[in-house]
């Protein structure tokens, strides 16, 4: 299982939970499960997610692997000027 | 200093790379040459015009546009009519052509083209519009009340539980941090507080928004313009007039500016349409005023700040409230500002909660680091109050609370290698921090962080039969990066960068590349011109390895040079890329090294700012004498163009931070849309801006690259308000600091004998 950590506004769209333990090896599965538990989360994805796993920042990467020891962040869409 | 021992990127020795070469489009730039968004014509092209409201907020009742096409000269009108719902991009649809209502003074409501540019003026005030003028809101707090006028009707605030039955002007609500706030504050001897406020500062490009479109009869587009990212206004606009995403070609002018104000569209789509309608070419430029009306400054800001310590300046809380408003049009930067807010610091209480608003002012667009800026300005004041209560000098108080390199962040993950500490050390031993002060001066100091982003790339390079190199990339050249990409280039081939020529190539050209924001370029295209250039070398060594009749991995790129890989692979000559190039045809064809990725690994940076300013007691004004920027490179490609973006950030912060602001009349109106009475800093505004490449490297880069663009801009108002409140002997809590806001300040508290 892995831990992801929910931040800011992807929280309130996954029903305020902080934290969810899902079986994924990559980016795009804990999006997905994440969808499974929380129907309202998949337009928030479908908008952009950042994840950053082990401190490094990915950007719509859905096959950047994770491991049960990764830390992984779900973090709003980033985009700068 | 950092231990290149201990660091496998540092320790490479660069040949090209971290030199100052001219830049490839530097000679066309001084002489005129370079063909901007406005430079590029097209036979039988005609001038398409924009008809603006005059209202702050108004319904859009009706639109006769009989008379004005009546007008010989006249060959299309386009309006609301003319552009089909579009759920996906609802906002941007509204935001290039009122719709239902008018939402700010410079909202479009049609676009004329003419054959010329009198004509077209003609027809815009033969339009005849009908508005039902409704009440307006222009303050983000006043936006924020009950009962203010409501900008949308279905706008209700996410983020928020419950969520509530009726509509506001406020879009969503954020909320970041980790630990306990409230323990955090028990635990301090000290505790500030403060409320700020900032005012609206535009990106403030020279060149104004342009472009020239053309369609044919048989539904194909092709649209010159300036932007910051020419496959962006492509989907835009295919999107906007129901077009295939293949039959629109956009290609890049030279850009005159951009800072993040470049990376939508505002007239693309309306000049599309109006070519279309016509079937001529239709050529758009904004005038100055319209660029302030009707293109996106960036937010104006209220904010409250709360910081508490101990009594040997270990913070133990930190909490804010950030209140951004982004015009008219959900999506302000403020999640980013209440996630940059305290990310210099490692913290275990902290929260920060960001309201985005609506008021009725032109879409905000994003401008360098989105909403870092305002919410450092606020938190680093507090940080330096902080220290004169405790009387810990404020380089030492940074130092002591840094993040650094397995902190956790204040914005949730922990930091991997990171150059705060760097900079502040670097502060420190610079010889400005100890310089003696003169009367009426205050030195001020801060810190920044940005992000920085990697993202879609593509890029494609092409040995050339005399073994130059033609370079592709598809990210606009708003830095040098076209210089930037050419050394990397060079440095990975082994060749010369006179040999290396790097192009912005058009959109039917190359896959996808993301916007030429987020710091990314040099990172981003860099990382893609290294691995392209890595993939020609492999090409380059099978060819070599054919000639020589030796196994293609028996085949070593060393200095620009095929050779064997050892004494056993046999005994040829060394063939240079030139001499591999010559015969390519012969050996198996063209040679060209591409890739194509979502780049990631992209390295946060950090930025320090000093800055000594003098303030004049009779008229308030304040002006910067001395400034030096730190900042973490990662690399520096090009010395010369990283130091001219902290240069850049910090010119532009002292416009941000000393005069710069929209003002708005009672009637909602802008009065001051011009350079005039929108005063962005001038070269007798500034002293020299110093700078320091701090050069951490970035491991997510293969030569330690960090983006460099944004950062600069994070510290400086922080920097400036507290060197003119050192000097002034007043706390200085609202942007733009202009001389009567400053006397105003000094008389109070003159008058009131304390600050």
């Amino acid at each position: 299982m892995v831990k992801v950590v929910l931040w800011g506004s992807v929280r309130a769209a996954a029903g305020g939970a902080e934290t969810v333990e899902v079986e994924a090896k990559n980016v795009r599965q804990i999006l997905d499960r994440i969808g499974e538990l929380h129907p309202g989360f998949k337009d928030r994805y479908d908008e952009g997610v950042t994840v950053s796993i082990d401190g490094q920042i990915y950007v719509d990467d859905w096959f950047q692997p994770v491991t049960e020891d990764s830390e992984v962040y779900l973090l709003p869409y980033l985009e700068g000027g | 200093m950092l231990d290149k021992t201990k660091d496998p990127v540092a320790e490479r020795d660069f040949k090209v790379v971290g030199t100052r070469p001219v830049r490839p489009d530097g000679v066309d730039k001084v002489t005129g040459r370079a063909r901007f968004g406005a430079d590029i014509s097209a036979p039988g092209m005609l001038v398409g015009k924009v008809k603006r409201s005059p209202h702050a907020h108004a319904k859009l009742v009706s639109i006769d546009t009989e008379k004005a096409l009546a007008l010989p000269g006249v060959k299309a009108v386009v309006t609301r009519d003319d552009f089909a719902e579009n759920k996906k991009q609802c906002d941007v649809l509204r935001n290039i052509m009122a719709r239902e209502k008018v939402l700010y003074d410079g909202h479009a409501v049609a676009a004329v083209a003419a054959t010329s540019a009198t004509v077209a003026r003609k027809a815009l005030k033969l339009i005849e519009v009908e508005y039902d003028v409704l009440p307006h809101v222009i303050d983000v707090d006043e936006a924020m009340k009950p009962g203010a006028p409501l900008l949308h009707d279905d706008m209700i605030t996410k983020g928020v539980d419950p969520e509530p039955e009726t509509a506001s002007n406020i879009a969503q609500r954020y909320e970041f941090g980790h630990g306990d706030v409230e323990k955090g504050f028990a635990e301090a001897d000290v505790v500030v507080e403060r409320d700020f406020k900032t005012a609206a500062a535009h990106q403030g490009y020279i060149e104004p928004h342009a472009c020239l479109a053309s369609f044919t009869p048989d539904g194909q587009g092709e649209l010159w313009c300036c932007t910051q990212g020419h496959y962006a206004i492509r989907g835009f606009c295919a999107d906007l007039l129901g077009m295939d995403i293949s039959k629109l070609r956009v290609t890049a002018s030279e850009i005159g500016g951009g800072f993040g104000g470049k990376t939508t569209v505002f007239l693309e789509p309306l000049a599309l349409a109006l070519s279309r309608k016509t079937g001529r070419p239709v050529k758009m430029v904004m005038s100055r005023e319209e660029v302030f009306r009707a293109s996106g400054p960036t937010a104006s800001t209220s904010s409250r700040v709360k910081v508490g310590a101990t009594k040997d300046g270990k913070i133990t809380a930190g909490e804010a409230e950030f209140r951004y408003q982004g015009g008219a049009f959900k999506g302000s930067p403020v999640q980013f500002g209440a996630m940059c807010a305290f990310a210099c610091y490692a913290l275990e209480n902290v929260k920060t909660v960001g309201y985005d608003v609506v008021t009725n002012r032109p879409k905000q667009a994003a401008y360098r680091a989105p909403g870092a800026p305002m919410a450092a300005f606020a938190v680093e004041s507090v940080i330096e109050e902080l220290a004169v209560e405790l009387s810990i000098d404020p380089v030492e108080l940074r130092l002591i609370n840094a993040a650094e390199e397995g902190d956790q962040s204040s914005f949730g993950p922990t930091f991997p290698r990171i150059g705060l500490v760097e900079t502040l050390e670097a502060t420190k031993a610079h010889e400005h921090f100890s310089a003696p002060l003169g009367p009426n001066q205050g030195r001020g100091i801060a810190s920044g962080y940005w992000f920085n982003f990697g993202g879609a790339t593509s890029v494609s390079l092409n040995i050339q039969p005399d073994g130059t190199v033609a370079l592709a990339v598809g990210t606009p050249d708003i830095g040098g990066s076209r210089a930037s990409m050419s050394l990397m280039a060079a440095e990975e081939l082994g060749i010369a960068y006179e040999k290396v020529k790097a192009i912005v190539a058009d959109t039917a050209s190359l896959g996808y590349n993301e916007v030429s924001h987020g710091s990314r370029v040099t990172f981003a295209s860099g990382l893609a011109t290294i691995e392209a250039a890595r993939n020609a070398k492999k090409i380059l060594c099978a060819r070599a390895a054919k000639m020589w009749e030796i196994p293609e991995e028996a085949v070593e790129w060393v200095d620009g040079h095929a050779r064997p890989a050892g004494a056993n692979a046999g005994d040829f000559e060394p063939m240079s890329l030139a001499d591999i190039a010559k015969v390519a045809e012969q050996t198996g064809g063209p040679i060209s090294g591409h890739q194509e990725h979502n780049a990631s690994g992209a390295g946060a940076s950090f930025a320090t700012h000093m800055v000594d300013v003098e303030v004049d007691p009779e008229t308030g004004r304040a002006h910067v004498v001395r400034y030096t920027a730190v900042q973490d490179a990662g690399k520096a490609i090009h010395p010369s163009y990283v130091e001219g973006q902290f240069q850049g950030g910090a010119a532009q912060g002292v416009g941000w931070a000393l005069n710069e602001e929209y003002i708005y009349n009672d009637d909602g109106r802008l009065e001051n849309p011009g350079f005039l009475d929108y005063r962005i800093p001038v070269c007798s505004d500034l002293p020299m801006l110093d700078t320091v490449i701090v050069e951490v490297p970035n491991p997510g880069h293969p030569y330690g690259v960090r983006g460099v663009g944004e950062t600069g801009i994070v510290p400086p108002m922080a920097a400036i308000a507290n060197a003119v409140s050192a000097a002034a002997g007043v706390r200085m809590t609202e942007l733009p600091m202009s001389p009567p806001k400053l006397l105003k300040a000094i008389n109070a508290k003159k008058a009131n004998g304390s600050a």
